[in-house]
């Protein structure tokens, strides 16, 4: 039998005391906050840095969201105990967390430009990053993937964005570049960029 | 040769257990919510695996919000209890290893954040941060004071149910979930928009913990019980049967 899956519920405007207490001045509780480093020492492939912002349909950045994001290393392999393809790099952890910045709202990650990865069903993927959003008034957390611009012959065969039928559409999964070894990734909940948000 | 079981994708979301994503009585949610439809797509490599936590990560007051902020030989003021429960797949396997972050208000009703305008007071010896991993058959268990209700921005008087919220991670990142827990008996429940948002009553009813007398520590804590289940994988059946089957 199939059991009912628990009901998700607004993070609510206060996650960051669960989350990232450090960021909300609770410090002597945990020694660092979850997911605010990536990289534990030296990483294969190239090291990119990743900012953004979210924004609601009146075209307002949030500043109480938090985002996550999860992503294979260099190699395109995944730094955990459900790997099954290979040994990921030891010194990145693939996953993630930012409160954004309390008064911008913006999001920033240092982490590294994820190698490809295949389907289920061994069909090979543009490389890509997946993003969790989560803040009041959201009330399932919200998961898109972050492409990048300058693999554009990769996600012309990607079949996540093929399935896109508004092709218009697939350009709000694409970041652009802001500089050498920097991509920015907006994030739009509602309006005429709306992200695709995915059912994964 | 048996058939060996394998475990596939990840079971689709049943959007009616989850709240909507629009509830105007919720009024935040009016301009935060994604207007298109979701795009599916079968879960992969990077659905099907998750980052992974060790109970080294670990401090040995984690678990314990009674004490975990509160100066030494103090600790936090208000009703104690025990929360605890299992977490599962939608096959019923325990997910072991899952971390489970959880925040909550003071006994008042306030939250230590400088964004809250509640004027029930601080309470010094509370921080409201606490985090667990789940053992090997998906157990979970931590102490707490129950917070308190609280009254929120939307309508001229809302007030929230007492809950604490819970953030989880699975196995896999699809499982990723976020959710409150409620207190059995708080008639809070039934009036709150941001509950109301899940249109099925039996689906509201499993976020909410009965209180649990046998798992009470007598003159200590009561306890109160929340089992969680993340989403599940299909099984398929991918070797050949054997000959005579
Ligand atoms: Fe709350």
């Amino acid at each position: 039998m199939t059991l009912k899956e628990t009901p998700s519920q607004t993070a609510g405007p206060y996650v960051h005391i669960g989350c990232t207490p450090n960021v909300t001045g609770i410090t002597s509780v945990y020694r660092a906050d979850p997911g605010a480093t990536m990289k534990t020492g030296p990483v294969k492939g190239r090291e990119i840095t990743v900012t953004g912002a979210v924004h609601d349909g009146m075209g307002q950045v949030l500043r109480d969201a938090m985002v996550e994001i999860w992503q294979a290393d260099g190699d395109g392999l995944f730094r955990s105990a459900q790997e099954t393809r290979g040994d990921a790099d030891p010194n990145f952890t693939g996953w993630g967390r930012s409160a954004g910045d309390m008064d911008t709202g913006e999001f920033r990650f240092e982490t590294v430009m994820p190698g490809a990865v295949p389907t289920a069903d061994g069909r090979m993927q543009a490389p890509h990053i997946t993003f969790w959003i989560v803040a009041r008034g959201i009330n399932t957390g919200l998961q898109t993937r972050m492409y990048f611009p300058d693999e554009a012959a990769a996600n012309d065969a990607d079949p996540l964005l093929a399935r896109i039928e508004h092709r218009a559409r697939v350009a709000t999964l694409i970041a652009r570049r802001d500089g050498a070894e920097a991509y920015r990734f907006d994030i739009y909940l509602q309006g005429p960029d709306e992200t695709v948000f995915l059912d994964i | 040769m048996a058939d060996t079981p394998r475990l596939a994708g990840y079971i689709a979301r049943d959007a009616g257990q989850h709240p909507a994503a629009l509830h105007p009585a919720y009024k935040t949610s009016v301009k935060r919510s994604p207007q298109a439809a979701l795009l599916s797509f079968p879960s992969g490599p990077g659905e099907e695996t998750g980052p992974v936590f060790g109970h080294d990560m670990l401090g040995p007051l984690d678990h314990d919000l009674i004490h975990n902020f509160a100066a030494d030989g103090r600790s936090a003021i208000g009703p104690r209890i025990v929360v605890q429960g299992r977490v599962i797949d939608q096959s019923g396997r325990p997910v072991p290893g899952a971390l489970l972050e959880v925040w909550q208000a003071n006994a008042g009703g306030r939250y230590r954040h400088k964004k809250e305008g509640y004027l029930a007071p601080l309470d010094p010896d509370f921080g409201g941060c606490g985090r667990v991993i789940t053992d090997a058959e998906g157990r979970y268990e931590f102490r707490t004071v129950q917070p308190g209700p609280y009254p929120w921005p939307n309508g001229v008087n809302d007030w929230r149910p007492a809950h604490i919220h819970f953030s989880v991670f699975g196995a896999g990142f699809a499982q990723r979930l976020i959710t409150q827990m409620y207190f059995e008996g708080d008639p809070l429940i039934w009036r709150c928009p941001i509950v109301g948002a899940i249109a099925d009553p039996e689906a509201v009813r499993r976020l909410i913990a009965p209180l649990d007398m046998d798992r009470s520590l007598p003159m200590d804590a009561r306890a109160y019980s929340f089992d969680i289940v993340l989403r599940g994988r299909r099984q398929t059946l991918f070797e050949n049967r054997m000959e005579g089957l």
